[in-house]
């Protein structure tokens, strides 16, 4: 299954696809199609509720494909969102949504910030492409489906984040059920994404590594220098060890252990930390086409910062974990 | 983890609450990091042997089970540095060994009774091991041994050295080394203590003319490199000191607590000292993740050796820099040692702090570790 979606992702989620979205709203149509049509935006939906009914784990096997390729199309956020609706949606309008949505003919995605007093979620990822978005409204799980605005706001990374309204949302689950509900959401989604790190880092990496051994500088490669070398030791150390910690905090998620939430948020943290670590220094080792639109380590330079901050201030998700670690602030 | 692992963790836990005392702990302060005790009941378990591959002769524990009694030992902070020694010695004697090392040798290390050291490292060579000067020529059916090893650590209490040679010095170094197992209270050795930074006691060990049958010989005359690389092998296997962090963190959980600053506020609410706090538990987890993977490799007769320098690399260098951290966020009191009453925990951090620094040099220093992942992992061409 692996291999199947990396060569889907290889062969339609080229460089030249990506910069293609860039032009638009960070958005590919016709390989979310693509996708959808392969199975595998509702593939980790339990198959009562029309989905394939795959393990999360299988989910992250595919999604470290489609972050090595950092494909323009909302996997990730999609995926999450299914499985909170077919977990949370009983109502029958919320049921039909969620087909749609488990389908794939309608594009879902979570507002991981809070809605404002004006009904505005600000800066929802995939929210220029979303049909259906969630958030949390006091206590509750709210979904509104509305027209997607099909603009992004300009941003580093050519993600589709996008302002909504969601004033007309509709409550879909309130209370105890509703926080734990939104909250293993959450965990899944950190999971996932510290795997699609995972993958970005391995494929700057590869990137790096080719670079370096066919570019000559005084006369031999320059990969052959310890500098550079040791440099990208590091990153591929850090890199690797990102990878383990990721997909063990996805198994954790997965099984409903007690430490998933704690997991998942380390493994997003030190994921994009890990990435940036390696984008950085493969950027470095390119020298000046490096930092040129021409080449592609640029796009996963600006991916890496920009899937983290989609999420939230870095300093808020540590501050979360001190405070389950080591009990919350005096005020 | 799998289950059962959880359950021999909670036998683990369970010996060392019977066995490992705090006596034990504070008589390393002499530098020693060995206790003949504990080193016993260790043995006495089966835990020495079982550490060693089944296909030799030894218990074959499940290297996820290795991993998790290395991890609980380090953990409690049990002063176990000959453990993992005696497991590669005996793992090499097994492998190498004649019918003398194997029956004499072998199953007192096994025991508990006797220790062995390594006698890789001379005073000119280092990271390059395959240098060694010290010589060993032959004279009928004996060999005369003469030269100088260095940071051959535990020597002033054990039985044995495993000795790196140098028997023909006409060929490539790494085709004329000869390995042997030399029992210390032969005539001609001397051993003097190196003290270090960290407290921690080491030696050098001199060779002057001495004596020594051939039974002594670990494998074949010049076929050294060969019996090194399955110590290298092995020392991965037991990849041991990969969770240096958590007491240091303990401690430093528990000064951000009780400290009081000027303004009477707590360090723990502190938000560049709970930043510092979880950046380190998740190097832990990191660890903990390279620690269990490698594991898993090896029970699935896998063999690795870049996880392994990638999982050291790791391990010590975010260990350097937790008790870096940690120290600072004390100010002058993370000067105190434990000499001073009043030392925060008996100057845990502080001690940890002057320690750090050699897990990133001995058993492959970073530099190395780095250029076994460029060359190794990602293919870069070989750099010297």
């Amino acid at each position: 299954m692996a291999e199947a979606f990396g060569d889907l992702f290889a062969r339609e989620a080229t460089a030249e696809a990506v910069r293609a979205a860039e032009a638009g709203c960070g958005f590919d149509p016709d390989l979310w199609r693509k996708l959808a049509a392969a199975g595998a935006p509702q593939m980790a939906v339990g198959v009562a509720d029309g989905g394939g009914g795959a393990s999360l784990v299988d989910l992250a096997v595919v999604v470290h494909e489609w972050g090595r390729r950092i494909a323009p199309v909302p996997l990730v956020e999609h995926a999450v969102c299914a499985r909170l609706l077919s977990d949370a949606g009983n109502g029958e309008p919320i049921r039909e949504l969620a087909a749609s949505v488990i389908s794939g003919d309608l594009i879902a995605t979570m507002a991981p910030g809070p809605i404002e007093p004006d009904s505005t979620a600000r800066l929802v990822p995939a929210g220029a492409v979303a049909d259906v978005v969630a958030a949390r409204r006091g206590d509750d799980i709210v979904v509104a489906r509305s027209r997607p605005p099909g603009a992004a706001r300009p941003n580093t990374a050519d993600l589709p984040l996008a302002d909504r309204d969601l004033s007309g949302a509709e409550t879909v689950a309130s209370g105890a059920a509703a926080a734990s509900a939104w909250d293993r959401a959450l965990a899944e989604w950190r999971a996932l994404m510290a795997v699609a790190y995972a993958g970005l880092a391995g494929e700057v990496l590869a990137m790096g590594v080719a670079y370096t051994k066919q570019r000559h500088q005084f006369g031999v490669p320059v990969g052959s220098f310890q500098a550079v070398q040791h440099g990208l030791a590091d990153a591929a150390t850090r890199s690797e060890g990102a990878r383990l910690l990721a997909f063990r905090a996805v198994s954790a998620v997965d099984a409903g252990r007690a430490d998933g939430a704690r997991l998942a948020s380390m493994a997003l943290l030190f994921g994009a930390e890990s990435a940036r670590f390696a984008a950085d220094r493969v950027l470095q080792y390119h020298g000046g086409y490096g930092y040129s639109a021409e080449y592609d380590v640029q796009l996963y330079y600006r991916r890496a910062a920009g899937w983290l901050l989609q999420l939230g201030e870095p300093a808020a998700e540590v501050a979360r974990l001190a405070d389950a670690d080591l009990g919350p602030k005096a005020a | 983890m799998p289950a059962r692992a959880e359950d021999f963790r909670a036998e683990v836990r369970q010996f060392l609450a019977e066995h490992l005392t705090g006596e034990m702990i504070a008589a390393t302060r002499d530098g020693t990091i060995h206790s003949p005790a504990l080193h016993r009941a260790i043995a006495d378990r089966g835990w020495l042997s079982g550490a060693v591959p089944a296909e030799l002769g030894g218990g074959g524990m499940d290297p996820v089970e290795l991993c998790v009694l290395l991890e609980e030992l380090q953990l409690h902070q049990a002063p176990a540095d000959a453990l993992g020694v005696a497991v590669v010695g005996v793992s090499m004697i097994l492998e190498h060994g004649n019918e003398h090392l194997r029956g004499a040798v072998a199953p007192r290390l096994m025991s508990g009774e006797a220790l062995v050291c390594l006698g890789y490292s001379e005073p000119e060579s280092g990271s390059d091991v395959a240098a060694a000067r010290t010589r060993a020529v032959r004279d009928g059916d004996r060999w005369v041994i003469n030269g100088s090893k260095m940071w051959t650590t535990l020597a002033h209490v054990a039985d044995y050295v495993l000795l790196l040679t140098r028997t023909d010095p006409e060929v490539p170094k790494h085709r004329g080394l000869t390995f042997f197992v030399v029992p210390l209270d032969t005539a001609g050795i001397e051993i003097q203590a190196v003290e270090t930074m960290g407290n921690e006691r080491s030696n050098a060990t001199f060779y002057d003319d001495v004596l020594l049958g051939d039974e002594w010989r670990l494998g074949e005359v010049n076929d050294g490199w060969t019996v090194m690389k399955t110590a290298l092998k092995y020392e991965r296997g037991i990849a041991g000191g990969q969770f240096p962090s958590p007491p240091v963190i303990e401690a430093a959980v528990d000064w951000a607590r009780r400290a009081r600053r000027a303004d009477g506020s707590r360090p723990i609410d502190d938000d560049e000292v709970r930043n510092k706090l979880v950046r380190a538990m998740i190097d832990v987890e990191v660890c903990r993740s390279f620690a269990y993977h490698t594991a898993a490799l090896a029970s699935e007769g896998a063999m690795f050796g870049v996880e392994g320098s990638m999982t050291k690399l790791f391990a010590s260098e975010s260990y350097k820099k937790h008790c870096a951290w940690f120290l600072d966020m004390m100010g002058a009191e993370g000067l105190l040692t434990h000499d001073d009453p009043g030392a925060h925990m008996d100057g845990r951090i502080e001690e940890h702090f002057r320690h750090a620094p050699v897990t990133a040099i001995y058993g492959g220093t970073s530099e190395i570790n780095r250029n076994l992942v460029a060359e190794g992992w990602l293919g870069l061409p070989r750099s010297r």
